[in-house]
């Protein structure tokens, strides 16, 4: 099923439709979640995209800058800017590291000498499904067997982004997945970075809440677009003896094309 | 609960989060509001020309304020109405308990009033031998139960019916227990019309007060408010300073934005606009008019260009509704007068970061707030700047308290994050080092808190950095 149309208008520049893109590989899937790095990247690739990863790339900043420490957060963020240099778009796999680029850079950055160079930066950052359904407008084709899936959207894919119209558009290509909504999709997971260890027993409240939820389902997959919602939710999952896998969508994408 | 209370947050949100009962019922109340609000906003476009339209109005009315009221007063000095100012909340009680001595009033009634809350001007009250009374509904509940509003728009959205059936049952002599909420409606009508009726002076707040015209707007749905304004022979309304607009087509957008997000109605059942006195030719209305207005703190507010959008608030609660904290603790976990995200900017600005700073960690960020606010006001930023506020490692905290959490350990932790991040061998050997920890991290710290409900992360043998740098992705 091809992505329908409207939604492919509504990219924002047909023009980034370049061959070369850089993959920002985020802090939390370069540590704990890899394999989904390597499975964005790969379809990248077999979609005709050349990646580019720059090894000297590290995180967002947004840990420091939820937390209240601007001054650590705008240096690791000058960092990035400086190591995405090249007029590439910047493929982001997560709705909350490419909020904090694309929303909060420009904001953290104003006033400074590197606010216009931050605002050039945060323009060429795209969130992956997005870049996927919209600039490469792919047509995905599924080659797994029957699975019912759940889906959890993220909080800043959600409010920050406006992408999850398009991880769900690309999740809807597949034949063979059934996906059966969460009850209560939007609400969050309670991660919110270092939230979950600020307020353990609030955000505890929540995911227990998330897990419920998606037991409720039947579905045997969790799927979701933010390695942190996903640490998160699967840490509860696997905890409360749930057997039901967390997988980032690149991940799940890829081993249902490619598998 | 209140300014003399020591506030434990942590103990609140344990207890609130063990209650199971009182979990199922907010959960219950707040899936009914926002199911409401969503149904009276269909059209998400016009909704979202909406809110940018209040949200103009209101920062056109910030950004004037002080004519704004200086012109309120003439135009309701010019209407009858006394207005008085008060720079705190002892001062604005001050001025009511002079009101109720001038007329020698044993009791007051009150239609609801977040800003009488905020000077806990009914503890003041009985402190002075004077009765408090509330006639709203919800916060009638609460008063027989000795309780605080744990919302701004519906006080007792804590309870259900059969614990107001119980509380009816105990508190008003001679009630038999029901649950039926017609009866239990016709027994607190049957007790506050009796109070209507004796009432020297009543209390209302302001929903909007109109510069242009000096006119007080009051919405309300049970009738109470118009009594509490109407009956007795003097008025005394209650404001926060922010509360003034300029003129009256201001009106109609708030308003539509207000009832449409407080409570999910099109309109109220009453919208009183109240612009003067009993004039000599009329035969009903409260002779005296008093307009108390209150600074308690947000002229500092207004100083700030980034925390002067916090008295944007029209006080709808609809952030209270949306929010995924609130839902799971309540209102009363929050230890203070306004409660929810928004209560989380309020309260600290009030009171100082250190009495009520924690309030700004109880957020995930999650930015279902900012979301649905009618009048747009960025609550996930003004929260996050309250988080940098109370390190103030630049000292430049405007909000009393700044630098209360500032400490060195935390500091050094996310200095050694930052290097961490700048420098790619670093980076690239802590990552390492993590993976050879072995397939767990040790529970200490941080992990220890996370892992009492989930199980620990688990780092790879090898970084998506080495693995890109294996499999031969270009790097530059």
């Amino acid at each position: 099923m091809p992505i329908p149309k409207e939604i492919i208008m509504q990219s924002r520049n047909h023009s980034d439709r370049s061959n070369t893109a850089y993959f920002f590989g985020t802090c939390l899937m370069d540590a704990v979640y890899p394999d989904a790095g390597m499975a964005a990247i790969r379809l990248l690739k077999s979609l005709g995209v050349t990646v580019v990863f720059p090894p000297d790339q590290s995180c967002c900043g947004q840990p420091a800058y939820n937390s209240g420490f601007t001054r650590e957060a705008r240096a690791v963020a000058l960092k990035q800017i400086r190591v995405f240099a090249k007029p590439y778009p910047i493929i982001v796999p997560s709705g909350s590291c490419a909020g904090m680029m694309k929303h909060h850079y420009p904001d953290l950055f104003a006033g400074t000498p590197d606010e216009d160079a931050a605002r050039l930066f945060s323009e060429r950052v795209y969130e992956w499904s997005e870049y996927l359904a919209t600039v490469l407008a792919v047509e995905l084709e599924d080659r797994g067997d029957p699975l019912t899936i759940t889906w959890h959207s993220s909080c800043h894919a959600l409010r920050e982004m406006n992408v999850i119209r398009y991880s769900k558009a690309l999740i809807r290509q597949l034949k063979n997945v059934t996906l059966v909504e969460l009850e209560r999709e939007t609400e969050c997971c309670g991660f919110g970075g270092t939230f979950a260890v600020k307020q353990p027993a609030i955000s505890a409240a929540m995911v227990k809440d998330k897990v419920d939820d998606i037991r409720r389902t039947g579905a045997t997959t969790l799927v979701a677009g933010d390695c942190g919602c996903l640490m998160n939710i699967s840490g509860a999952m696997e905890h409360a003896g749930v057997a039901i896998a967390g997988k980032h969508l690149a991940e799940f994408l890829w081993e249902r094309t490619n598998g | 609960m209140g300014n003399h209370t020591r506030f434990d947050f942590e103990h609140n949100v344990t207890g609130a989060l063990a209650d199971d009962q009182l979990r199922k019922n907010l959960r219950n109340a707040m899936d009914i509001l926002v199911d409401k609000r969503r149904a009276v906003f269909p059209d998400s476009e016009y909704l979202e020309q909406l809110r940018s339209a209040g949200n103009a109005i209101k920062r056109r009315a910030l950004k004037q304020l002080p004519r704004l009221l200086e012109q309120l007063e003439a135009n309701c000095t010019k209407n009858g109405i006394q207005v008085h100012w008060a720079e705190d909340t002892n001062e604005a009680n001050r001025i009511v308990l002079d009101i109720m001595h001038r007329h020698d009033a044993p009791a007051i009634v009150k239609g609801k009033s977040m800003v009488s809350e905020e000077m806990h001007l009914n503890h003041f009250l009985d402190e002075q031998g004077i009765e408090a009374v509330e006639t709203d509904l919800g916060e009638f509940i609460i008063q027989l139960n000795h309780e605080t509003p744990s919302h701004i728009i519906v006080p007792a959205i804590h309870k259900n019916k059969d614990e107001v059936a119980a509380i009816f049952h105990d508190k008003i002599p001679d009630t038999p227990y029901t649950e039926d909420v017609e009866e239990l409606t016709a027994i607190a009508r049957r007790v506050l019309r009796k109070r209507f009726a004796a009432a020297k002076v009543g209390l209302s707040g302001v929903n909007f007060a109109i510069a242009e015209t000096g006119t007080l707007l009051l919405v309300e749905n049970e009738g109470n408010g118009r009594m509490c304004t109407t009956v007795p022979e003097v008025h005394v309304a209650v404001m926060g300073l922010e509360k003034v607009i300029e003129k009256l087509s201001d009106v109609p957008p708030l308003l539509r934005l207000l009832t449409g997000s407080a409570t999910g109605q099109v309109i109220t059942t009453y919208v009183n606009m109240i612009s003067s006195p009993r004039k000599s030719e009329e035969k009903d209305g409260p002779k005296e008019v008093h307009l108390v207005i209150l600074d308690n703190g947000r002229s500092r507010m207004l100083a700030d260009p980034e925390f002067r959008q916090t008295l944007l608030c029209i006080r709808c609660g609809t952030c209270l509704n949306h929010c995924p904290v609130y839902v799971r603790i309540g209102g009363h976990a929050y230890g203070h007068v306004y409660p929810g995200p928004i209560g989380k900017i309020l309260t600290p600005q009030m009171e100082g970061l250190e009495r009520a700073g924690v309030l700004a960690t109880a957020s995930s960020l999650c930015g279902a707030c900012g979301e649905v606010c009618p009048v747009r006001i960025p609550i996930p930023d003004l929260i996050r700047r309250l988080r940098n506020e109370s390190y103030d490692q630049d000292g430049s905290a405007v909000v009393e308290g700044g630098g209360y959490k500032k400490n060195l350990a935390e500091t050094l932790v996310w200095k050694g994050w930052e290097l961490a991040n700048r420098s790619p061998m670093l980076n690239e050997m802590g990552t390492r080092l993590a993976g050879k920890v072995g397939k767990r991290m040790p529970r200490v710290g941080p992990l220890k808190k996370w892992t009492r409900v989930r199980t620990s992360p688990k780092v790879a043998r090898a970084s998506l950095h080495e693995r890109a740098r294996n499999e031969g992705v270009k790097d530059e």
